[in-house]
């Protein structure tokens, strides 16, 4: 029933807004009435009706003339008209931050909050602790206690939302109140129910076992509000979360009764706590699902659309637990709410069959443009998960993307679409040519310079080893032409790839280059001098070496690097392999989420993990002189999960030298130990010269303490060792209450795991980006080759992981993906070795019955190449 | 730890903000109960522009926009939004926005429009203030927030009417839905 008026009707009204056009200082002057008496209660209403409207709209009063209005209205109190008393609450509290001296009216509050009158006690308190602060909250604690266990709802609510409130400010003196709020939880009225649990569980938080308790209370006892419920709900699945406890606890089983709940708003938060479940299995799922199963039906559009949010969020883990909903989404895809069309169709692009792709993209692009960008995201990552599924599928995604590329959007979802593009570019070698065409088209009109610089980095990449590059150089040029620094900086290293590459389009690309080096930009003409000199010696090893692969050294290290070479004066020249290798970028998973807040942090380069490692190990005096870290590895855990003491290791290698970090903690908490060592009796040549102690390892503090090895000199092949670890330490038994430890202590000590150092520890991952161009850097003049059968080994997937993680090496070329339904593959792997030698891998795997496979080995020294070569062996 | 982000963490904070824009997507009455989410006057302002032209055209009731989940309500020449978290409850903010219209309904004896509520602010002041308190909803229930707030629009110039004059009214109403 709820239409607009048109024009015609709507022109007569608007003439009637009495709050049209007010003026701040004609409102302020009439404010004034305040001070006669007697009292107008109704004209008085009326102007601090204005003033809640102006403050409302933005006006800004200045404190004067605020402080002024306030003043006045205080006079107010004196006239017992309710409404209008009611509005001097209101005012005081939009006031209370621009007026100075508002605790003036804490008499009156106070006053009202305990007096005879109950509609205006709950307000009062309300504005009341609104002005108050931490010294006269104390003064008025005796009136909050008494009104949180009041017999009037009204009031009892409102002291208790206050009490919440008042927590960020007096946190020690509302910890006061909590058996008020105990007491105001058995009530009978549903909302004071609801504040109430709210407080306590707000109070006691960081207090795990008091919210066991709780929570064993109340779902107990059963409470009739339906929004404790959810707010129980919510606290037990925060604390299942936390204790890891397993799906067959008490809590589950409350969670999971919620979902037979007669009130649809706690079935859907139980629904929803179990869908969000970690390592939830699709029997638990099950009766979740058929809950929102049921609200597809609903005819309010809220509950729809909450049920098919939460059912897109289960398909992208469980995508077989939401096909039985299939039919129930098939009839939401033509909902007018266009959000529930869309998640419904996305989350049917999960489950379905690929049969069904074409009909589905067909339905979305026909509303696509009516829908927020943050669903167009949406949409977006849900095709980016099918080419994925469907790679056959991947003309038709090509051909939707690229029409929403060009429709208008925000940054978010372009680069949404543009990383989508790629993705499929990686995967399917036979649309890179579209896809380069299509962002060959973006770029020539896209105000984004970070997804500019993007793709120019990949038609750099990728274009010169297409058929035809040639076709690329214009696009490329025209950036040089029309856009920014940073995009013509990108356009110049995308064209030197071009050049490096192409012979037969050198001389035109230096043509170019000259041109650029006119630029009016300092970075684009040190490029355009840089490449041009580079492309001008027609030499592959310094293309490869400075135009495809670049640096990969870290860049914090490499500051901090040259840095200390400008303190310290020296002849000698700078020598880049002292500076550490950038460790090789983790590729993050790719979590996929249905809308969900954008985060507004700004992106930042954050310092790696070894950056971090190696500034730690720098401020430990014992650990100076080993030169830059080389490599730190993953953690390994040396200790079970759950025992007295939890011990982990981080190798760190540096040139000669290999640092064991152990991170122990004691979760014993009458026990203090101290001068932590964890002893090292190695299997083969390596020397333990140097244990650094953990001081002090107090109950549940992480503290590490480190062993220093020296690798063996004459023997540079042996790159394997076992090291037998015991961890040996002072015991001082102390109270557990306290803390306070006993006088004295006795020696003792825990046999932890074996620790291995295997070849991997001393190779760092480097990313060649061209791996051809650098296997002719290195040459062939160390090249070995040695075929290998592999006789435990039965899949060509299972081949390759075990070679990378046996080397630690980083794949290049995408080689770690093997195709489907292939016989032989070839795995190319880059990496430097201790010392600072690149060393490459071309495998070439073959699958008969088992795996054969032809390892080729090249580096810039002999011993790397044969000790790859023993390993493997 | 992605886990926890996504998990709603208890709290009886539930509401970011309610506001009332007219047809032509101006403010009539606006609550922001989240320091955090746009501080500034013009960022509000710009957020419901925003909103406004996302969901004037079609009453759908509930919306994504900004990271936020936004339920709404029009009424003749008014609309009635209520914002949360992308992680709340959708159910609770709809109990907020039901409870909005219904005491609004009740107060302004039927007439949810635009001078209607303009000529009694001050009620529509108070029923927002007894619904939601600092984000926390503080009652649902109409009944009950009509009883707290003890506010009728008995002086306005309808209440003077015959009943006749009364009947006139209601079927101009009728027409109009109609008509449209």
């Amino acid at each position: 029933m709820i239409k607009k008026f048109d024009k015609k009707d709507e022109e007569s009204g608007s003439g009637s807004n009495p709050f049209q056009n007010l003026e701040k200082s004609a409102v302020l002057q009439e404010a004034r009435i305040f001070n006669e008496t007697p009292i107008n209660p109704r004209r008085c209403l009326h102007i601090l009706t204005k003033i809640i409207y102006l403050l409302n709209q933005g006006e800004h009063l200045g404190t004067t003339e605020a402080t002024e209005a306030f003043f006045a209205m205080t006079r107010l109190f004196q006239s017992n008209d309710q409404t209008l008393r009611r509005m001097c609450y209101l005012t005081i509290k939009e006031m209370a931050n621009i007026s100075e001296d508002v605790i003036i009216v804490t008499s009156s509050l106070t006053k009202d909050m305990t007096g005879k009158e109950d509609v205006y006690r709950g307000p009062a308190i309300r504005a009341l602790c609104r002005i108050t602060d931490t010294n006269m909250l104390q003064s008025i604690e005796r009136y909050m206690k008494q009104a949180i266990v009041d017999k009037v709802p009204s009031v009892s609510s409102s002291a208790l939302v206050s009490s919440l409130h008042m927590m960020k400010i007096s946190y020690d003196i509302v910890k006061r109140w909590v058996n008020e709020a105990q007491e105001a939880a058995s009530s009978d009225n549903i909302m004071v129910q609801y504040h109430a649990l709210g407080l306590l569980y707000h109070l006691r938080k960081n207090d795990r076992l008091a919210v066991t308790k709780m929570l064993n209370k109340f779902t107990k006892s059963g409470l009739k509000s339906p929004f404790a419920y959810c707010m129980l709900i919510r606290i037990a699945s925060k604390l299942l979360d936390e204790t890891e406890g397993g799906h067959d606890s008490p809590l589950f089983d409350f969670i999971e009764g919620c979902l037979r709940n007669k009130n649809e708003m706690v079935v859907y938060e139980a629904a929803s706590a179990i869908v969000h479940m970690p390592n939830c299995t699709a029997r638990e799922l099950a009766p979740a699902v058929s809950v929102l199963q049921l609200f597809c039906g609903s005819p309010k559009a809220a509950l729809r659309y909450a049920a098919v949010r939460t059912l897109n969020k289960v398909a992208m883990k469980h995508p077989s637990a939401v096909t039985a909903c299939n039919l129930d989404l098939e009839n939401l895809i033509t909902d007018s709410n266009r959000s529930i069309a869309t998640l419904a169709i996305t989350t049917l692009l999960k489950t379905g069959s690929e049969s069904s792709v074409d009909r589905l993209m067909k339905q979305i692009s026909s509303f696509v443009s009516e829908i927020s960008d943050e669903f167009k995201v949406v949409v977006v990552q849900a095709i980016s998960a099918l080419c994925q599924k469907y790679p056959r599928k991947h003309s038709v995604m090509m051909n939707f993307l690229s029409n929403m590329l060009r429709d208008d959007g925000g940054f978010e979802y372009k680069r949404a679409i543009v990383d989508c593009i790629i993705s499929i570019i990686e995967e399917n070698p036979e649309s890179k040519e579209t896809g380069l065409a299509h962002l060959c088209e973006f770029i020539e009109d896209c105000e984004h310079t970070v997804l500019a610089t993007k793709i120019l980095h990949l038609l750099g990449k990728e274009g010169p080893r297409t058929p035809q590059p040639s076709k690329y150089i214009r696009f490329i040029f025209n950036r040089v032409v029309l856009e920014s620094e940073a995009v013509r900086a990108a356009a110049v290293s995308a064209l030197a790839k071009f050049g490096a590459q192409n012979d037969d389009l050198l001389p035109s690309v230096l043509v170019l280059m000259q041109r650029c080096m006119m630029d009016s930009d300092d970075e684009v003409r040190d490029r355009a001098t840089f490449y041009m000199n580079v492309l001008q010696q027609k030499q592959k090893a310094l293309n490869a070496a400075y135009i495809f692969n670049g640096l990969s050294v870290s860049v914090p290290g490499l500051e901090k690097a040259l840095h200390q070479y400008t303190l310290e004066p020296s002849v000698e020249p700078f020598d880049i392999k002292t500076v550490p290798l950038a460790t090789a970028p983790i590729t993050e998973q790719r979590t996929e989420m249905a809308p969900i807040a954008t985060s507004k942090l700004p992106e930042k380069l954050a310092p790696s993990r070894q950056d971090i490692y190696q500034e730690q190990l720098a401020n430990i005096p014992e650990l100076h002189g080993l030169g830059p870290l080389f490599k730190s590895s993953e953690l390994v855990r040396l200790t079970e999960a759950e025992t007295e003491y939890v011990v982990c290791c981080v190798k760190h290698t540096f040139a000669r030298h290999i640092v064991f970090q152990f991170d122990c903690t004691n979760t014993l908490n009458d026990q203090l130990l101290q001068k932590v060592i964890v002893q090292m009796e190695p299997s083969e040549a390596y020397e333990v010269i140097n244990y650094i102690p953990a001081h002090s390892l107090p109950y549940s503090q992480p503290g590490s303490t480190y062993t220093l090895v020296r690798l063996p000199d004459d023997d540079p092949t042996a790159v394997s060792c076992t090291f037998s670890c015991t961890m040996k330490y002072l015991v001082r038994d102390c109270d557990p209450n306290t803390g306070e430890p006993d006088d004295d202590g006795y020696d003792d000590e825990y046999v932890l795991e074996d620790l291995e150092v295997a070849v991997a520890d001393h190779i760092q991952k480097v990313l060649k980006p061209n791996f051809g161009a650098a296997w002719e850097e290195v040459g062939d003049e160390f090249e070995k080759e040695e075929t290998f059968a592999l006789a435990s080994v039965r899949t060509l997937d299972e081949a390759v992981s075990n070679i990378i993680s046996f080397l630690g090496m980083q794949p290049c070329e995408r080689s770690d993906k093997v195709p489907e339904n292939k016989n032989s593959h070839v795995l190319l792997l880059a990496g430097v070795f201790r010392g600072g030698h690149d060393v490459l891998v071309r495998a070439r795997l073959a699958l008969a019955d088992s795996v054969t496979m032809q390892v080729t080995v090249r580096s810039g020294d002999e011993t790397v190449v044969d000790i790859i070569l023993a390993c493997v062996g | 730890m992605l886990s926890l982000s996504l998990l709603q963490e208890p709290s009886l904070y539930t509401v970011k903000a309610i506001f009332i824009l007219d047809n032509d997507g101006n403010r009539l009455l606006s609550k922001y109960y989240d320091p955090g989410l746009y501080p500034s006057i013009k960022e509000q302002k710009n957020f419901e522009k925003n909103v406004f032209n996302k969901t004037h055209k079609a009453d759908n009731e509930i919306a994504f926009l900004e990271g936020m989940t936004i339920v709404y309500k029009g009424s003749i020449d008014l609309f009635l939004y209520v914002v949360g978290s992308a992680q709340e409850n959708e159910l609770m903010l709809m109990s907020v926005l039901n409870c909005l219209f219904d005491s609004l309904s009740h107060i302004l004896r039927k007439n949810v429009e635009r001078v209607c509520l303009l000529d009694n602010m001050e009620g529509v002041y108070l029923v927002v203030d007894e619904i939601v308190d600092g984000g926390v909803i503080l009652e649902s229930d109409p009944q009950q927030v009509l009883k707290k707030v003890n506010y009728r629009a008995d002086e306005n110039p309808l209440s003077e009417q015959s009943v006749a004059q009364v009947l006139q009214s209601a079927k101009e109403q009728i027409k109009w839905s109609i008509l449209k």
